[in-house]
């Protein structure tokens, strides 16, 4: 009994609250709505009455935008927002209707759109659409929706990339994610064109599904958990094969790495540091030595950095900026730190867009006002947001890279 | 609260714990003129220092037959009557590898001889039913058990008697039994606050001081040999357990794990004080040490769970009549006719007993106050509901509760409709740990008799959850002197931080160190709040 009180410790350190408050100042839903009990109140203070009964659980947590600030903030290192989605967890009653299964179903409904991708894309931009959406399902009629690539990124990949990657000595995994499959192939033909300059070869995993942050939002924990586990198998594979595994989504990265072990409480220790953004990858191999990049002398941009609330929580906007400022030709600024407001599907559902609007108009302010060429960011959510909140165009860092990138020099660099 | 009082009462109960609150209530039920005499606030002494824990009678029912059946009747009855205060949370006594698990049947025989129910369960079982039980136990009996909160069970029974006509005083502290030829014909008793000395007058005073009933008996004259035995407990940050969780031997320290709200509880340590450390009972290291290390063997959790402070109670043990010299104690209750006894009229003596018997042993002395005043009426205390306990809220109906609205119906039960709160201003809350809203302080002040910070606690639970005060004290310090009287306030204020460190210092490390860290550093660095700090202040 020597170790008695040596460690004071509780799940989620929910206990080693000091009521400081700071994770309310910070919540970018309290600011603005006050029928959210905020992050101390609704986490650790809330934790302690629902542990002596379920009745004081509030149906009010799901106003939570899961962007973790709160966790940036505390002091105590209290995991604030994770007590905040266990709870949703074990205690909401709410059943996720056909509106949260078909926006948590990033997957699913890509792989349908995909097929129909003209059709599908004229369709979700008719106003009656978006009106009909909004009156039947609850989809918000202000936003509008990514558009559907006509080819998938995977397809593009086996088709044009894949066959030339076993040239490469070293190699990686992508995990595209569902936006850069059914989106926006470019990021993921982005990433491939600097990875091979550089001397790398990208692989596919060997079976993808959706990282699943959608479907811990939405309620579907079980699929989530499922899809998770095929997830982890799959980078276990190819950490074996002396492949880590790169993403291009902020979201992505940050759920792999931390919301499947504490949210989903699937066992993923063994590869958790085998999966890494690719900027911070880039950044570490230049930062070892390993790698050079040479960019090209007629590339100029104002580019502005806008830090996604999960690139804030994983402490690592510091590797995409970094990268940004090897540029010769790109004038960054740093634009406030801030929540947008969209947080992957809460801002798509008609309940929230105010509040959604609400809470990122400071930071559109901000960048209506500096007017840069386009606005950068790791998170592919904030990109719709910011697009379409204040018209300037997001380029995630990588695809600014890869524009930049003088690839017969690098190539060159990186020869040996 | 200024109290006119009348001429004459048929009886005067001094002590405002919860044994005088349910003499009160039971006397005033029956039609007698009552006066409430309380020294400090209502449960300020050994009534608000113990487990809250609403005995099955199970822990007596070895040792001693009388006192379990007590317990298990009793127990029965308060879920009735006191259903807003009590939570029938069901205890279980674990036997563990070092103990003698052939206890188990005497045990469980000796049980259902009190009628206390009282089932040997699988240890696998009693692990799936209360997860932070000490995984190598190796037997475990279901005893319906409970938790029960003393401050409002104490409120109920004050607001009841209120209800049926008594008067109440607190902060008079009796100095003097008038006393008119070998009759108690009234106390002398001082206003705490002004120095002021007022008179009462009754057909019958009953003494129901607890442990300081031996200082009032003295003051006609009398000996009652009583033995103050000091409990230390310690207060943990959350729940760590569901049921309370109690070993499964003969009683010994800290054996008795009780879930209280949001926090729970472990007890006991047993040492004789002498009287005089009574009205300043500190815990020693060596207690919490004890406390500790059997605390972790009953819950393996509480080694690492933030303890949020200390505390110590005081049992009234009192000397069997028949033994002069004092070693014979009876724990049980315990009424004197001092007419009888010392031929003294007009005064009897109630104690012994335990928190959870208060109301048989206000049954059995009003019994005798009614004999002695020729009144017929019989005893309803055991049937009719406290107030706030007449209906249980329909966990429905909770669904539609705030935060606060759902703590406080956890308070003050049916009365929670009584706590308006028709803007937000009104719905803020004041202390966020324990859900208490200005509405509810409000509340309070206007019905419960409350006059400063500490009372406030009593009546709410403000201050009493993780942060200690830190953010709600000054709050409540805000609304309860409405602008009015700064500098008292100011005082009212730093003496409730400083009696909120008192709690915490035993046991100041880790994350409660960090607490009451930024405690200080807000309230005395920023504030300046030891200006106000009155003699005997530490911090």
């Amino acid at each position: 009994m020597a170790d008695l009180q040596i460690n004071s410790e509780s799940v989620f350190n929910f206990e080693q609250c000091l009521k400081c408050s700071v994770c309310t100042v910070y919540c970018p839903v309290s600011a603005v709505n006050p029928a959210y009990p905020g992050p101390k109140q609704a986490g650790p203070d809330g934790e302690r009455y629902r542990l002596k009964s379920p009745v004081f659980f509030d149906e009010n947590l799901k106003k939570c935008l899961n962007c973790k600030r709160c966790e940036v903030s505390c002091p105590q290192n209290v995991k604030v927002g994770d007590i905040i989605q266990k709870a949703r967890m074990k205690y909401s009653t709410h059943k996720p209707g056909l509106r949260d299964r078909m926006l948590a179903s990033t997957d699913f409904v890509g792989t349908m759109a995909n097929r129909f991708a003209p059709i599908v894309n004229i369709m979700l931009a008719m106003k009656l659409t978006k009106t009909v959406m909004h009156g039947t399902i609850g989809v918000d009629k202000h936003r509008q929706f990514p558009a559907y690539s006509a080819q998938r990124f995977e397809t593009w990949f086996k088709r044009h990339a894949q066959a030339e990657q076993s040239q490469y000595s070293k190699q990686v995994s992508y995990f595209h994610g569902c936006y850069v499959n059914y989106n926006f192939p470019k990021l993921g033909q982005d990433l491939v064109k600097i990875m091979n300059a550089v001397g790398y070869g990208v692989q596919l995993l060997d079976k993808e599904k959706c990282c699943g942050v959608a479907k811990i939002a939405n309620g579907l924990y079980d699929q989530a958990k499922k899809h998770g586990k095929i997830n982890i198998d799959s980078i276990r594979k190819a950490k074996e094969a002396g492949r880590v595994t790169l993403t291009t989504s902020s979201t992505c990265c940050f759920t792999i790495r931390d919301e499947y072990e504490h949210i989903l409480e699937l066992p993923q220790e063994d590869v958790r540091e085998s999966v890494n953004l690719a900027t911070r990858f880039l950044f570490q191999l230049l930062d070892e030595g390993k790698i050079k990049l040479a960019f090209r002398s007629d590339y100029k941009k104002h580019v502005a950095y806008h830090s996604a609330c999960h690139m804030e929580r994983m402490g690592w906007v510091v590797y995409s900026t970094e990268l940004l400022k090897l540029i010769p030709g790109v004038q960054l600024t740093m634009l406030d730190s801030q929540c947008c407001g969209i947080s992957g599907t809460y801002g798509f559902k008609r309940e929230n867009y105010e509040v959604s609007q609400t809470i990122g108009a400071p930071l559109f302010a901000q960048i209506k006002a500096l007017a840069p060429d386009c606005v950068s960011t790791d998170c592919e959510t904030c990109k719709w947001q910011i697009e379409m909140s204040t018209g300037v165009p997001v380029e995630n860092p990588i695809s600014i890279i890869a524009d930049a990138l003088d690839v017969e020099l690098t190539k060159q660099l990186n020869a040996n | 609260m200024d109290v006119k009082l009348k001429d004459k009462y048929d009886v005067i109960v001094i002590g405002g714990g919860i044994t005088g609150a349910g003499t009160a209530r039971d006397c005033a039920m029956r039609g007698l003129s009552v006066l409430l005499i309380e020294r400090f606030d209502f449960a300020h002494g050994a009534t608000g220092r113990n487990h809250g824990l609403l005995h099955s009678g199970a822990r007596y029912a070895v040792t001693d037959q009388e006192s379990a059946t007590e317990c298990i009747q009793e127990n029965t009855i308060l879920r009735k009557i006191a259903a807003h205060c009590v939570e029938p949370t069901d205890g279980l006594f674990i036997t563990l590898p070092d103990d003698d698990l052939a206890y188990q049947s005497t045990f469980v025989e000796s049980c259902k001889r009190a009628g206390i129910r009282a089932d040997i369960i699988d240890p696998e079982q009693a692990k799936i039913l209360e997860p932070s039980v000490n995984p190598t136990l190796i037997g475990a009996v279901r005893v319906p058990d409970a938790s029960v909160d003393p401050f409002r069970l104490t409120v109920a029974n004050v607001t009841d008697a209120r209800l049926h006509g008594a008067d109440t005083v607190t902060y008079h502290e009796v100095t003097d039994l008038i006393i008119d030829q070998n009759r108690v014909v009234g106390v002398k008793m001082r206003d705490q606050r002004t120095g002021e000395i007022r008179q009462a007058y009754a057909s019958l005073t009953i003494n129901a001081a607890g442990i300081w009933g031996m200082l009032v008996a003295k003051k006609a004259g009398i000996t009652v040999n009583m033995f103050p035995a000091k409990g230390a407990l310690l207060i943990f940050g959350h729940r760590v357990n569901n049921m309370v969780i109690n070993r499964c031997r003969k009683p010994a320290n800290a054996d008795i794990l009780v879930p209280d709200d949001a926090v729970c509880v472990i007890g006991t340590t047993s040492d004789r004080v002498p009287i005089e450390q009574c009205d300043d009972m500190r815990v020693t290291d060596e207690e919490v040490k004890v406390l500790l290390q059997e605390g972790a063997r009953l819950a393996p959790a509480l080694a690492s769970t933030r303890i949020l402070r200390a505390y110590a109670g005081v049992r009234p043990l009192v000397a069997s009549d028949n033994d002069p010299s004092g070693r014979s104690i009876s724990r049980g209750i315990v009424v004197l006719d001092h007419a009888t006894r010392d031929g003294m009229e007009g005064f009897v003596t109630i104690t012994g007993g335990k928190m959870m018997t208060y109301r048989l042993m206000a049954e059995m002395v009003t019994d005798l106050a009614c004999k002695k005043l020729n009144v017929s009426k019989s005893c309803a205390t055991a049937t009719t509901p406290l107030p706030g306990s007449e209906a249980k809220t329909a966990p429905e109906a909770m669904r539609t509760y705030s935060f606060a609205q759902k703590s406080a119906d956890g308070r003050h039960g049916t009365y929670t409709k009584d706590i308006h709160t028709p803007d937000s201003l009104h719905s803020a809350l004041v202390c966020e740990c324990e859900g208490v809203s200005v509405a509810e302080v409000d509340y309070a002040v206007a019905h419960q008799n409350v006059t400063n910070l500490i009372d406030l606690r009593r009546r709410t639970r403000m201050g009493m959850g993780t942060c200690q005060g830190h953010l709600c004290s000054c709050r409540a310090a805000g609304e309860l002197c409405q602008g009015n009287h700064a500098q008292e306030a100011a005082e009212d204020l730093a003496s409730f931080v400083n009696e909120r460190w008192k709690g915490i210092k035993p046991v100041a490390w880790g994350a409660a160190l960090c607490e009451a860290q930024l405690t200080a550093t807000v309230y005395e660095g920023m504030c300046g709040l030891n200006q106000f700090v009155k003699e005997g202040g530490e911090k």
